[in-house]
């Protein structure tokens, strides 16, 4: 096909990782151990097995094969370790794969961070023609869009001050703004949006809008936020362990992606997964629960609605004061509500708690039909301990919530409960 | 763009790399410009660093040598005589510093942006190269003030410095290339550089060694380098040793084309293990 612009076949990529045999306990036993294997390796007789068991194969991916066409916005996205961001380097060429081949007909531009190489003795001018470099821009084509880029990042009264002196705002303003300005055929493109304050965050999205659909170029984009996924990309991929799970239209990618993710936890029950990597594990269960107590996942339009931790602590951290917060994610508007006991005004201060259950309940939860991830997150006073990032799902069913024969449009994120009234006023305007 | 129909396989050794080396050939050049501008910074006298070092060596060697060891310099003013060697050997020995460890310190780069690595120890060599040529001008001036006039040969000076160039860029690939991996030599580079001061010719004129060992002596690619300087700045007053020089001339070559092949090999795999 002449429009196939990337075609991977049976790509994977093989790591050994080595592994502590032992520990050891003093320098001496380690120097001993060291001898010995030295010995070992000038020895091949003595070797005791072939198979190595310090070192271990890892694939981080496995036979992928798939086919991106020009102009294709294609989202991936799969859990931690999935593979995404060793995807995204072999198809940059940072890496080179163990297996399988990959096709590109066009120029690659890969963005796995902002502000690669920028140099933080050198000047914001200088540092964008060395940041545009390093991306693949020739000398001509930076100064070119030099206005541009300067005008984008808003920095035009520091572009002689060195980006030490930066605000971190700043810096990351001035480095996305150079590589927003890339013209690649095929844009790869990390995690990058993660960055910044709401505002400029926006504003990229703005422009990864632009350049996907006003400038019609390939572009492959990874990240964990399901609302930038579904509003850039028609099309998706989802790893899994190294593997091509789906690949098709992003509503369904992403319903597919959240299912597993549940379907893992449900086997595994390994909370692990759903921590970030600051969270110290607190929370040992949580659950949805309808008005009978009873674990639920699913409800009718405006139900009340009961959200439940369950903490155990070590003995020798108990919890002083209690405080439990819960997030609402919709995959197509990102976060849709955040409340906690703190800001509603629930005070605990009687601890020590070594253990306990906190239940929050809402009623009426005004959340349109679809399909909602829950996180849950669990702090003590002021310190922040543990959650569970989109550990519950919560599926609420299309109902005549309104007793009118009609439900609400499954638009926006949430339904209100009107009334509504009406003045007629035509008698006074026939009078005049 | 250029890269049309690329593909990507595993052990490929890749066709493009040569053309691809020129295509980031700009990168090569702001790599270079970044480390030059970023070296003097916050500096007080700038650039003027790329003098005094060389030129403080020379009068401590001098003295040392000349003054107080009293060897011999074949009627050549003895700062000269050290300087003409100091040139090279300054050229070498940063280039060696900086480049074995210029690949992990742009470990950001390797592991996030795809470009011929080579173009990393390379633009570290050229940086110390700019030094020398700086340092150039002491040399001058010490003929200045010494009334030496040079004779035909200094021409040859160039055929020299591309000698030196070879040697540095040879030791760099491979150093840097083994520094990824085996970070010992960060600690074995400095050694290599202080220990190779005292056994190449930079103090002393290596017509001090005597004639058996010579050949064994001109093992070292540097003695053929600084014999050549030496040659080309003084003429007549300093003898080339042939077939020592011959000698340092292949183990160039060698170590050069050993380096590029080295370095090609392991490169694939410096974003896997940096």
């Amino acid at each position: 096909m002449s429009d196939t612009i990337i075609r991977v076949e049976n790509l994977g990529k093989k790591y050994i990782i080595g592994h502590q045999a032992q520990t050891h306990s003093s320098f001496r036993e380690m120097l001993t151990h060291q001898v010995s294997s030295l010995g070992r390796k000038f020895l091949p007789g003595k070797k005791t097995s072939a198979s190595n068991p310090t070192r271990e194969e890892f694939w981080a991916l496995r036979d992928l094969s798939f086919e991106i066409k020009q102009g294709d916005v294609v989202g991936v996205i799969g859990r931690n370790g999935a593979g995404k961001s060793t995807l995204l380097k072999i198809l940059s060429r940072i890496t080179e794969p163990t297996t399988g081949r990959i096709e590109l007909n066009g120029r690659v531009a890969s963005l796995l961070e902002v502000g690669t190489g920028f140099h933080a003795e050198l000047t914001g001018r200088e540092n964008i023609y060395l940041n545009g470099a390093i991306l693949g821009m020739s000398r001509t084509e930076i100064k070119r869009k030099f206005d541009e880029i300067v005008d984008f990042a808003g920095i035009e009264k520091f572009l002689d001050t060195p980006v030490k002196r930066y605000s971190s705002g700043m810096y990351v303003r001035l480095a996305f703004a150079v590589a927003a300005h890339l013209e690649p055929e095929v844009l790869v493109v990390d995690e990058v949006l993660a960055v910044g304050d709401a505002e400029f965050q926006k504003k990229c999205l703005g422009k990864m809008h632009d350049v996907s659909t006003q400038e019609g170029r390939t572009v492959l984009f990874v990240s964990h936020q399901m609302a930038a996924i579904s509003n850039l990309c028609p099309k998706c991929i989802v790893l899994n362990k190294g593997q091509m799970e789906f690949y098709g239209n992003t509503q369904d990618a992403i319903h597919y992606y959240l299912m597993q993710s549940k379907e893992t936890n449900r086997k595994s029950n390994d909370l692990q997964v759903f921590r970030p990597s600051w969270a110290q594990p607190r929370i040992i269960s949580a659950r949805i629960l309808d008005e009978q107590g009873d674990e639920q996942n699913k409800f009718p339009l405006g139900s009340n609605i009961t959200f439940e931790l369950t903490f155990q602590t070590p003995l020798d951290q108990p919890l002083k004061a209690p405080v439990m917060g819960v997030v609402i994610n919709s995959a197509t508007f990102g976060i849709v509500s955040v409340v906690n006991t703190r800001m509603s005004g629930y005070w605990i201060y009687d601890g020590p708690y070594y253990s306990g259950t906190m239940r929050c309940t809402v009623k009426r939860l005004p959340l349109i039909q679809g399909d909602y991830n829950v996180s849950v997150w669990a702090a003590d006073g002021p310190t922040d301990l543990d959650t569970l990032s989109d550990y519950l799902t919560l599926t609420i069913l299309e109902t005549d919530v309104y007793g009118s024969g009609h439900s609400p449009f499954q638009q926006g994120a949430l339904f209100l409960e009107p009334t509504w009234e009406i003045a007629n006023t035509s008698e006074a305007l026939l009078l005049t | 763009m250029v890269n049309k129909g690329l593909v990507i396989e595993a052990g490929r050794s890749e066709k493009h790399y040569w053309h691809d080396l020129w295509r980031y050939r700009e990168l090569f050049y702001f790599l270079a410009w970044r480390d030059i501008l970023v070296r003097y910074k916050q500096t007080a006298i700038g650039i003027s660093w790329a003098l005094i070092r060389p030129f403080l060596t020379m009068i401590v060697f001098s003295v040392i040598f000349g003054s107080l060891a009293k060897l011999p310099s074949n009627g050549v003013p003895y700062p000269i005589l050290v300087f003409a060697a100091m040139l090279p050997w300054q050229f070498f020995s940063s280039a060696l510093a900086e480049s074995s460890t210029s690949l992990i310190t742009n470990s950001n780069l390797i592991s996030k942006v795809y470009f011929p690595r080579l173009i990393v120890p390379a633009g570290a060599v050229i940086v110390s190269l700019i030094d020398f040529l700086i340092s150039g001008i002491i040399l001058v001036g010490l003929m200045l003030w010494y009334g030496f006039v040079p004779g035909w040969s200094i021409l040859t000076l160039p055929l020299f410095t591309l000698m030196a160039f070879a040697a540095s860029f040879g030791a760099s690939l491979w150093l840097a290339a083994l520094t990824v991996k085996y970070r010992d030599f960060r600690f074995i580079v400095p050694f290599i550089v202080q220990f190779g001061l005292y056994v190449s010719p930079v103090g002393f004129s290596s017509s001090v060694v005597p004639e058996q060992w010579r050949l064994l002596y001109s093992l070292n690619p540097m003695v053929g380098v600084i014999d050549g300087f030496r040659w080309a700045i003084l003429g007549g007053q300093a003898q080339i040793y042939w077939p020592g020089f011959l000698l340092s001339l292949v183990l160039v070559a060698v170590l050069l084309l050993s380096g590029i092949w080295y370095f090609r090999r392991t490169e694939r795999t410096f974003a896997d293990i940096i």
